[in-house]
Formats: C-alpha cells, sequence, structure tokens
C-alpha cells in the first residue's frame, strides 16, 4: 500500500513534466499530417500543451515532500520557475510563426524540440538530486544544441550549433564531475543528504573545495558569467532570433533555479568556499558585459552581452543570499523575461529589412515612421538600463537592496556604476531610433502572434514597474522557507 | 484637507497627454497643452492660498499604499519649502508651452508630450514625501528630458543629450545606494519624515552624504561635475533650456534641504566647509567662464554655474539668513535665468544665431524686447529693487557670519556678474544696430509678452516686497536648522 500511494505521488508531482512529454510526442507524430496549414497547427497545438501543463502545475498542489524517493519536488521554488519556464515557452512559440515562414524552416522537429527543452528545464528546477538535476540539464542542452543550428543553410547557425556543442558538452563533463566528487564525499546524490553531510564536513578538505567550485563553475557556463561566456555571443548571433530569446531566458532561468537550489542550500554550508569565487565571477561579469557591448554593431550580439552583464547583476542576489537575496533573483529573472522577450520581438519584426536587419543601424529613424513600436522600444530598452518607472528598474532596485542589507556597500557601488556604464548602449538605440532620419523605408513583419508578444511584453515591462507589489509577493511566497539558510549569517 | 489637491496638481498634465494622442492638428495640439498647463498653474495659485504659512508641517498630505512589502507608499505633502517650488514648476509650465509655440516645427504633438511629462514628474518630486516615490520620479525624468534635448536641441544636441543622461544618471545610481542604506539603518522604512527622526551613526552619514553630494551636485551643478550643463543649455530648445535653468537646477539644491540637512546634520556640519569653499569656486569660476562666452546661451548657462554657487553657499552657512537667502535666490533664479532663457530663444528664434558678435543696437530695433532684456540682466547681476538682490544680499550677510573668505568670494562673483551682465547688454543692446538677413526683426508680440510680464512682475515684486515669500518659507526654515543644529 505505502509503496502505491509512493508512485501515485509522484506521478502526480511529476504530470506536468509527463503532459510534456506526451504532448511533444502526438505533436511530433501529427505534425506528418498536418500539409499546409502546418505553421498554425503546430503553433496552436504547442501552445494547448504549454497551457495545459501550466494549469496542472498551478492545480497540483504544492508540497514541501519530496517523490520519487527524494529526488524530484514540487514546491513554490518549483512552481515559480515553471511558470517562469511556460511564459517563456509561449511567448518563443508565439514568435517563431512568422520567422520560421521567412526563414523557411518551418517543420514539425522545431516545436517538438522547444517542448522537450521546456520539460529539460522543469526537470531541473524540481530536481532535488543532483543526477536528476543532470538529467533536465542534458534534455535541455541537447534539444538547444539541435535548435540552435536549425537554420541549417546558414552557415553562422551551423558555427553556433558546433561551439554550444563542444562548449557545452566541456561543462557538462565538468559539472558531471564535479558530481562524482559530491558522490565520493558524501556517498549521496540527493540535496538533502548532501546538505546534512556538508554541515559537518571539513571546510578545508581539498576534495570538497574542488567538488564545489567544479559543480558551481558548470552551473555558470549555462548562465553565461565570465569566464565561461565566450559562446554567448556566437550562439545568440547564429541562432534562430525566437530560440537565442528562449535560450537567454528560458534556459539561463533555469540554471539559475539550480544555483540557488545548490547554493543557498545543499553548499550554504560552505559559503565561505565559494562566495569569494561567485562575488569575482559576478563583478567580472557585469563588467565585461557592459563594457563589450559599448562596441558591439550587431544588435543580438549586443543582446547577448547585454544578458551577460543582466546574469552578472542577478548574481549578485546570490552573493547577498537568505530569503532576500533568492527572492530578489527570482524576480529579476522574470523581469527579465518581459524586456528580454519584448526586445527580441522586436529584432523579429524588423527581420524583413533585408541582411542588414540585425545591425544596430537599421534602427535609425524608426521614430519617424513607427512611432508606437519604437516607443515600445524604448520602454524596453529603458528598462533594460533600469530606468524607472520601468521594471527594469525594480529588478535592480531589489537586488540592490538585498545586497545592501547583508553590508557589501563596494560591490553595490560597482554594480551601479557599471550599469551606468550599460545605459550607453541602450541609449544609444533609441537616440538612433529617435534622433536620426531615416535611412530608408521600414518593412515591418508585424503578425497578430508578434503584436501580442509584444503587447504582453510591454505591459508586463511597465505593469510590473507601476506595481510590483504583487509579483514580489509572489516571489517571496515561492522562497523555499523550510530550509535553513545559513549563509545570510556569513555576510561579511 | 480630504480634496487630493496635490494629486491633482501632479497628475493634470500627464492627463493632458491622453488626449494630446488623439490629436493631429498643430493648433488644437498647443492649446490642449497650454490649457492643461495654464489650469495646473491656477491649481498652484489656490495651493499657494491655501497654504498656511504659520507652520512647518507638512500639509495637504495624502498617503496610498505601494508596496507595503517594502513600506514604500505614495506619500505626498508640501512644506514651505516645496510648495514654493511647485508653484514655480507650474509658472514655468505655461511659459514653456507659450515659448514652444511656434518654435517647434517637427514633432509638435511628441513635443508637448514630453513637457507635459516632465512637468508632472518634476512637481512630483518636489511634492514626495516618499524616497522611493522621489527617486522613481527623480530618474523618471531623465527620460523626457533626454528626448527633449536630442530630437529638439541644436546641431550638437545628440552629444549634449547622451552627457546630459550619463552624467545625472551615474550620480543618482549612487544616490540610490545612499537611499537603500538609509532604509536600511533607518527603520526599513522609506517615509521621508520617518527618516529624518532617525539618529544616524557618523560613519553612516559620512558615507551617505558623499553618495548624495554626487547625485546633487551634479544637478545642481557644482563645480568639477558642472560641465555637462554648458552643452545641455546650449543645445536644448528654448524650452527645455528654461525647464533645465528653472526646475531641474533646483532639484539638486532641494535635494540637499530634504535629505541631506535634515537627515544626515552631523556629516553636513562635518562637509560644510568643503560645500562652502566648492561654492565659492562655482561663483568665481562660473563667473570668470562667463565673462568669455561669445555664445549667449553659454553664457546664461555659466552664470547659472556662478548663481547656483550662491545657493549652495547660502545653504552651508547654517543660519538663518544664509539659508533663507539661499533658497529665496533658488526661486529667483528660477525666474531669472527662466526669463533670460525665454528672451535669448525668442531672439534665437527670428535670427538663428546665438553668437553675441551678430548682435548690437538692438534697442533701436526692437525696443520693448530690450527693455525686458535689460530687466533680467539686472536682476540676474543683484541689482537693488530687482528679486537677486535680496537672495544675494541675505547669502552675503549669512555667509560673512560663517566665513569672511567665501564672502569676499561672493562678492567678487557678484562684481563679475555685473561685468559679464552689462557688457552682454552692452554688446547686444547698445551700439549700431546689426543687420539681419531674412524678414524685420519683430518686437514681442502679445503670446510672448505674457509670460516675459509675468516673469518681470515676479522679479520686481521679489525685489521691492519679499515678505510673502520669506514668511512662507520662515517657519520651515527655522525648522530646518533645529534639526541640523540640534538644539
Amino acid at each position: 500500500m505505502m509503496e502505491e500511494q509512493a508512485i501515485i505521488r509522484s506521478l502526480i508531482a511529476s504530470s506536468p513534466e509527463i503532459l510534456a512529454i506526451v504532448g511533444a510526442c502526438f505533436i511530433l507524430i501529427g505534425s506528418l499530417f498536418m500539409g499546409r496549414r502546418l505553421g498554425v497547427l503546430l503553433t496552436i497545438s504547442s501552445l494547448v500543451v504549454v497551457l495545459l501543463c501550466a494549469i496542472v502545475t498551478l492545480g497540483v498542489l504544492e508540497s514541501q515532500q519530496a517523490v520519487y524517493g527524494g529526488s524530484f519536488i514540487m514546491d513554490p521554488f518549483a512552481i515559480f520557475f515553471k511558470c517562469l519556464i511556460f511564459l517563456a515557452t509561449a511567448l518563443t512559440i508565439l514568435m517563431s510563426g512568422r520567422y520560421l515562414e521567412q526563414e523557411n524552416i518551418v517543420e514539425g522537429e522545431y516545436h517538438v524540440l522547444i517542448l522537450f527543452a521546456m520539460t529539460g528545464m522543469m526537470i531541473m528546477v524540481s530536481g532535488t538530486d543532483l543526477l536528476v538535476i543532470y538529467m533536465g540539464l542534458e534534455l535541455q542542452s541537447i534539444c538547444f544544441y539541435v535548435l540552435v543550428g536549425f537554420r541549417r543553410q546558414v552557415v553562422g547557425s551551423n558555427e553556433a550549433a558546433l561551439k554550444y556543442v563542444i562548449l557545452g558538452a566541456v561543462s557538462s563533463g565538468i559539472f558531471l564531475y564535479g558530481l562524482s566528487l559530491v558522490y565520493g564525499l558524501t556517498g549521496s546524490t540527493q540535496l538533502s543528504e548532501i546538505t546534512s553531510v556538508f554541515i559537518q564536513s571539513s571546510k578545508q578538505d581539498p576534495m570538497l573545495i574542488l567538488a564545489v567550485i567544479f559543480l558551481v563553475v558548470g552551473l555558470l557556463f549555462k548562465v553565461g558569467a565570465v569566464p565561461l561566456h565566450m559562446w554567448v555571443p556566437d550562439v545568440y548571433e547564429g541562432a534562430p532570433t525566437p530560440i537565442t530569446a528562449f535560450l537567454s531566458v528560458g534556459s539561463k532561468a533555469a540554471a539559475f533555479a539550480i544555483l540557488l537550489r545548490i547554493l543557498m542550500d545543499s553548499l550554504a554550508s560552505l559559503s565561505e568556499i565559494w562566495i569569494d569565487i561567485v562575488i569575482v565571477i559576478a563583478v567580472a561579469t557585469m563588467a565585461l558585459g557592459s563594457f563589450v557591448a559599448l562596441a558591439q554593431s550587431n544588435i543580438k550580439r549586443m543582446l547577448a552581452y547585454s544578458s551577460i552583464a543582466h546574469a552578472g547583476f542577478a548574481l549578485l542576489g546570490i552573493i547577498a543570499g537568505g530569503e532576500q537575496g533568492v527572492t530578489s533573483v527570482m524576480l529579476y529573472l522574470l523581469i527579465y523575461t518581459f524586456m528580454n522577450f519584448g526586445l527580441f520581438s522586436i529584432v523579429i519584426m524588423m527581420q524583413k529589412q533585408g541582411p542588414r536587419a540585425d545591425e544596430i543601424y537599421a534602427y535609425t529613424g524608426l521614430a519617424a515612421s513607427h512611432p508606437v513600436w519604437a516607443f515600445l522600444t524604448l520602454i524596453f530598452l529603458f528598462s533594460m538600463a533600469g530606468i524607472p518607472p520601468t521594471a527594469g528598474f525594480f529588478a535592480k532596485f531589489y537586488v540592490l537592496l538585498a545586497l545592501l542589507e547583508e553590508g557589501y556597500v563596494w560591490i553595490a557601488v560597482i554594480a551601479v556604476l557599471l550599469s551606468a556604464v550599460a545605459a550607453y548602449f541602450y541609449l544609444r538605440i533609441i537616440m538612433l531610433m529617435y534622433m536620426k532620419k531615416p535611412i530608408d523605408d521600414f518593412k515591418l513583419s508585424l503578425t497578430p502572434a508578434l503584436i501580442l508578444v509584444l503587447l504582453l511584453t510591454g505591459i508586463g515591462t511597465v505593469g510590473i514597474g507601476l506595481a510590483p507589489d504583487w509579483f514580489l509577493a509572489q516571489a517571496q511566497a515561492a522562497f523555499f522557507s523550510d530550509t535553513v539558510i545559513v549563509s545570510s549569517a556569513t555576510g561579511p | 484637507m480630504d480634496f487630493p489637491i496635490l494629486s491633482l496638481i501632479i497628475l493634470l498634465p500627464a492627463v493632458g497627454v491622453i488626449p494630446l494622442l488623439f490629436l493631429t492638428n498643430a493648433r488644437s495640439i498647443r492649446w490642449i497643452a497650454l490649457v492643461f498647463t495654464a489650469a495646473d498653474f491656477f491649481l498652484t495659485i489656490l495651493l499657494l492660498v491655501l497654504f498656511q504659512q504659520t507652520s512647518h508641517q507638512m500639509q495637504f498630505a495624502e498617503t496610498l499604499e505601494w508596496v507595503p512589502a517594502l513600506g514604500i507608499a505614495y506619500n505626498v505633502g508640501v512644506d514651505g519649502i516645496s510648495v514654493l517650488f511647485v508653484f514655480l514648476t507650474a509658472l514655468l509650465g505655461w511659459i514653456c508651452v507659450l515659448a514652444s509655440w511656434n518654435a517647434i516645427t517637427m514633432k509638435l504633438k511628441e513635443f508637448m508630450i514630453c513637457i507635459l511629462i516632465m512637468q508632472s514628474l518634476m512637481i512630483g518630486v518636489f511634492c514626495a514625501l516618499d524616497l522611493f516615490l522621489f527617486y522613481v520620479l527623480w530618474e523618471a525624468m531623465l527620460i523626457p528630458m533626454y528626448l527633449l534635448i536630442g530630437i529638439w536641441g541644436g546641431p550638437n544636441r545628440v552629444y549634449a543629450a547622451f552627457k546630459f543622461f550619463l552624467y545625472t544618471l551615474a550620480g543618482s545610481l549612487l544616490f540610490l545606494i545612499g537611499i537603500i542604506v538609509l532604509y536600511i539603518e533607518g527603520n526599513q522604512s522609506f517615509d521621508i519624515l520617518m527618516l529624518m527622526s532617525q539618529d544616524y551613526g557618523f560613519e553612516v552619514q559620512f558615507w551617505v552624504f558623499l553618495a548624495f553630494l554626487v547625485a546633487f551636485a551634479v544637478k545642481v551643478p557644482m563645480v568639477p561635475v558642472h560641465t555637462w550643463l554648458p552643452d545641455a543649455h546650449v543645445e536644448a530648445p528654448t524650452a527645455g533650456s528654461i525647464i533645465l535653468a528653472g526646475v531641474l537646477l533646483k532639484m539638486g539644491a532641494y535635494g540637499f534641504l530634504r535629505f541631506s540637512l535634515p537627515m544626515l546634520p552631523d556629516a553636513s556640519q562635518y562637509f560644510a566647509p568643503m560645500v562652502i569653499g566648492l561654492s565659492a569656486i562655482a561663483i568665481i569660476y562660473g563667473g570668470f567662464l562667463a565673462l568669455a562666452q561669445t555664445d549667449l546661451k553659454k553664457l546664461i548657462a555659466y552664470s547659472s554655474v556662478s548663481h547656483m554657487g550662491f545657493v549652495t553657499l547660502g545653504i552651508f552657512t547654517f543660519n538663518n539668513n544664509g539659508l533663507m537667502g539661499g533658497v529665496l535666490q533658488m526661486f529667483n533664479h528660477g525666474i531669472t535665468t527662466g526669463a533670460l532663457f525665454l528672451v535669448v530663444g525668442l531672439l534665437y528664434e527670428r535670427t538663428h544665431t546665438r553668437q553675441i558678435s551678430d548682435y548690437g543696437g538692438l534697442m533701436k530695433i526692437i525696443p520693448v524686447y530690450t527693455i525686458f532684456f535689460g530687466l533680467f540682466a539686472l536682476a540676474s547681476m543683484a541689482v537693488p529693487g530687482t528679486n537677486g538682490f535680496i537672495g544675494e544680499l541675505l547669502i552675503l550677510s549669512g555667509a560673512f557670519e560663517v566665513n569672511a573668505a567665501a564672502g569676499v568670494a561672493a562678492i567678487v562673483g557678484a562684481m563679475l556678474a555685473a561685468v559679464y551682465m552689462l557688457s552682454l547688454f552692452k554688446r547686444v543692446a547698445l551700439g549700431t544696430a546689426a543687420t539681419f538677413e531674412g524678414p524685420t526683426l519683430l518686437d514681442v508680440n502679445p503670446r510672448e509678452m505674457s509670460g516675459i510680464i509675468v516673469l518681470a512682475i515676479f522679479a520686481i515684486w521679489i525685489g521691492f516686497y519679499p515678505k510673502l515669500f520669506l514668511s512662507i518659507l520662515k517657519p520651515t526654515l527655522d525648522h530646518l536648522l533645529t534639526q541640523v543644529l540640534g538644539t
């Protein structure tokens, strides 16, 4: 009886993942019979799958108890991140329609791979066993390897995929190596057991230090932190634009979720080992992202470096630690989802401009002929730069609040000065749009789906900025409060 | 008082944006913008009338929850200092609209939207009693101002807009850190009155003061972070210059009055000699720079640096006269320099040149205009009978009580002001009449006159009978002094 109950509970807790996989398989088979209306049907059916998963996720009773023998959990923290992932997936699918038609790559596999990648991320954020987490990570990564190279005829896309595969494999290897070291030290891959062993272990053990570093490095690769950022610009530039957006939000959010779960919980007692590493990495990431973005002329590359800088800023929340630190990272990622998808849909909107559509100069004078879209771009850009009353400001504000609460004043000062640097390259696009005369006519590719994405992200970007209260409360409620947070006590 | 008059004053200009969005006709766009700014102005007159002059308390206070989890609220109210600047902002608002009536030929709708939003934000800044709200409004002002300079400015506008934006942003981000530190040290609240009543340790005050100083010094602007000002002023359209000189520069000084002094009294006293020194440098250095200019707007911009030096000097003397003079001079500077940019803008609109050497003998061509130009020049150099005299006299008497050297520097600055203003007037208005290409130079028309007249009335009113303004300020400033000096 106990066995059966446990199995049923496990199945219920993982029902969103099961649903996503089943749905993806149906679409894979169905896509063979969809015929001429393939594109629209694929979009609708994948959206339905995402929506169903979301409903089930919100409907399933959350519980603090891990299932599958302690390796999978459906706690509020996981639900928060799953909702974020659903949002990102839905927006990606909505953005993809016209883009795929233009690139002439309408194929069922594309949507199926997106759904599988989504499943991978869902498993990642729910995993409480390093092996489960690793499995989700790999499922997600492998789907992205293919998706990044989906524009088979384009050399840049192939190059991006190849780079991503090789570097991604190395990082997975590093993570796996750290995992095996942890297993050797603790005799378990489950986070809860690892936690209890680590609390008692000696902080001087070189094996332990090595294991922690390997784990952290493997995850920081996915986040795109310096010095593991080299893949980001090339992959972002070469990948199909919706996939770039998905990669920069979904993949990053899932990696952050694991970073939070592992660092704030299992490795919290070892914070003196990793905290200095993370501080150095966060500052270096922000600095490199902000300064190198200044020199970019391709908007996708610029957004890649900007996403590196944003990752650095979100890492500050991890440094702060504690409830506020974790919450601030979650809120940051949520807000980043809105503004980043907004900007990427603007990039897709400009797609028709020809081969130089991705150049920043393609935006010159946009405000003269298309004031509404230019204004929306302006909002996204100011939000990226962190200027109130947009949501981007509140995200930064809350991270800084958490950081200062723990007394890291100098890091906060460096962070704000670097974001003043970063403001320059966002402003430059606004300058081009508003203060220069258009070079030639604009041919925007606007579909109802894309307009919907633009409106949703626009509302999110302004709305969270003006009324952050509800979102803040959600993030706070989703904090994994059952666990003892040690790191907040170890600030300087 | 239940009627939310402050919220109405803050929101009215922003509400005016909504009808503007649907209009395409330039004429109706202008009129709608004018109606909303003028209505706002009348509301602020009502506010002044209803204002209790004997109290230092915050009046017309309103509170609305915003982010209760972090103790953030929409919290507004005015005291003697802010009520004056709300009034000044609303006064310059409709003058800006009139000044842009024909001057803006391109994207008029967007321009008026920027002006209206700017006005809402500026009034909001002066009313905010919640630090977070204050910061949001203060930062948000950068967006319309950046666009105002960058889209409708002169030839070098993009450079000026970037410089303005990045200078101010870098300063205010440090301000943000200071705010958060105060929040953490002061009972997890953003309520300004609550934060004023807290006692902070000297070390906290020391660093927070420095962080605030950077932000406010950029805005004022104090030497050596003043270099954005000439560029921004010269490139901005007339209305932009009026807003910049009339209101934005006041915000730095207002920040000192509202935050640095009452919240960080020990650090304020500690740093007062430094600020006074910087002010003295600004007065003289700005004066000499103004002396050397060949561009009308640049000259007035550098004179602003010098005059704002008087303001910060007065504030940091921490005695009755100095403080009173400093705040009054803020108001005066808004009137006078706003007026100077207005008249210079009118001239530029007609002749399309700002080079002083291109002008001469305007007295013979457009006498009415020249008389007012002369009046504002006199007010700017603080001739007795104009508003500038009262302010500078109070500041000087305050300065000599504290630091004779600073007082001497201020006198030298006042003399420099006389030199550059008189020489400006001589070169532009007297001598042989210059010839200009294009149609003959027209004197001021009634539309232009309305703004000039009102500003002139204030300049002379304060010059002869400043009692109303002083009595509004007195209780608030007395209270402020007790907060700083701790008696």
